[in-house]
């Protein structure tokens, strides 16, 4: 018993260790994509703590969102940014500042955040007990999504509207010209063999492990959130590799599938208001299929925010097939003008 | 028996370990990309490889078991495909059709 506690305690200082020193080492590092590939690895090694600590719901989400997916995005905005030889002395200089700034401040919030646990009464203050004796009038057996998606529902369907609204923030980002058009941010302009065999292997395998996270959601870890996450990472791999061309985003049924989970959720939680006297309520022997058909449709609505938010906003494209150039920009140009007149 | 298996757990999963170390030190120290990739393939090869057949008689049959070698086989398909992303990324394919613009 004291062995094998005292080598998961030599296993958990290893990684405090690891992720500090991957920590510094992503601030300090002078390349931007350096720096983003230490964030995906501290972000992995992060859900490795999660894991450490039983709460592998939020291991599943830091894996998939914290670290894949946010990754890909800082990856995106690095590409954007100039190199760091185009940037003069003096910007440098301001962003070393900025740096030590950060640094400071993160420290900071760490060593309150630090004092605040070390000064908790023992034991700390619960509400695990109350959750899990409730979870039963669910019918879950995941005390992760009881609070998700029953105890704090109103968290999560803001959280699902938040997705939509980022969006549409996202898709203001576009040029005039380019507006209704196909999100252009993970077109690859020649996918290797590689890459190809990549995502047509890939996509049945994911799409499987997707569905599987959220259907396991009720009574093991896993739900929406996760298993959209590696469906919308599916899709990337499908765009990137340039198997399908992201779709339009003026699309109506597009649109359809990004609203129809924070649509559903937000119905069904006013028809509480009859069905169980409370916005966001349950009638109690209807608990479990109700919110299986919220995360179903959350899922979907999440996958394809998530996918879209990876895609950027709407580009001008170079027009389908080997034909590029004037034809092809006159033709969207027309298609834009016609859809501002409608 | 299960004194056996422990043991060929045990022998497995160091071996594993050794090629994970192995790699590691090839990633470090070798000279350039390409060089540098072989050895990073073979830790996910082999040392997973073999921590995964180590692990093996310690999980449920079937459907640990399976779910284990899946690991093993997604890790090689990613592997794979980023050795040859990384490589074709620090050194390009000759063009085809280069030969007939320059004669």
């Amino acid at each position: 018993m004291s062995m094998s506690m005292s080598l998961g305690l030599v296993a958990d200082s290893f990684l405090a260790l690891l992720i500090l020193g991957l920590a510094v080492w992503t601030i300090a590092v002078r390349g931007t994509y350096a720096a983003v590939v230490g964030f995906v690895a501290y972000g992995l090694l992060v859900a490795l703590v999660w894991v450490r600590l039983a709460a592998v719901d939020v291991a599943l989400t830091e894996a998939a969102l914290g670290s894949g997916l946010m990754g890909l995005l800082l990856l995106r905005a690095a590409a954007c940014l100039p190199r760091d030889a185009a940037v003069p002395a003096s910007g440098r200089v301001g962003r070393v500042a900025l740096r030590v700034v950060v640094g400071v401040l993160c420290a900071g919030l760490t060593a309150v955040l630090a004092a605040v646990v070390l000064q908790l009464p023992e034991p700390a203050p619960s509400l695990a007990a109350a959750a899990a004796q409730v979870l039963p009038t669910t019918g879950l057996g995941n005390p992760v999504t009881g609070v998700l998606i029953a105890y704090r529902a109103i968290d999560t369907l803001l959280e699902a509207v938040v997705l939509v609204l980022a969006l549409i923030g996202l898709w203001s980002l576009a040029a005039d010209g380019a507006w209704g058009g196909r999100p252009g941010a993970l077109r690859t302009r020649e996918p290797g063999a590689a890459l190809v065999l990549l995502a047509q292997l890939l996509p049945p395998v994911g799409i499987l492990v997707g569905i599987h996270l959220f259907w396991t959601g009720a009574n093991h870890p896993g739900g929406a959130f996760q298993g959209g996450a590696v469906l919308a990472a599916m899709w990337a791999i499908v765009l990137v590799a340039g198997l399908a061309a992201a779709p339009r985003v003026d699309g109506r049924r597009l649109r359809l599938v990004l609203v129809v989970g924070p649509a559903l959720f937000f119905a069904i939680g006013l028809a509480g208001i009859w069905w169980a006297d409370a916005f966001l309520g349950y009638p109690a022997d209807w608990a479990k299929p109700l919110i299986l058909v919220i995360e179903a449709a959350l899922t979907l609505s999440i996958a394809a925010a998530l996918g879209l938010l990876l895609a950027g906003p709407p580009a001008a494209e170079p027009g389908p097939g080997p034909v590029v150039g004037a034809a092809g920009q006159l033709s969207w140009k027309e298609q834009s003008s016609t859809d501002e007149h409608r | 028996m299960s004194l056996a298996l422990s043991l060929f757990t045990i022998v497995c999963v160091s071996l594993g370990a050794v090629f994970f170390l192995a790699g590691t030190l090839g990633l470090l120290r070798f000279p350039d990309t390409l060089t540098r990739l072989h050895a990073l393939t073979k830790a996910d090869n082999l040392g997973l490889g073999l921590v995964v057949l180590g692990l093996l008689p310690q999980v449920d049959w079937p459907l640990g078991a399976l779910k284990l070698i899946a690991v093993w086989l997604l890790a090689l398909l990613a592997g794979a495909t980023v050795g040859q992303v990384l490589g074709s990324a620090v050194r390009p394919p000759p063009v085809s059709g280069a030969g007939e613009s320059t004669p």
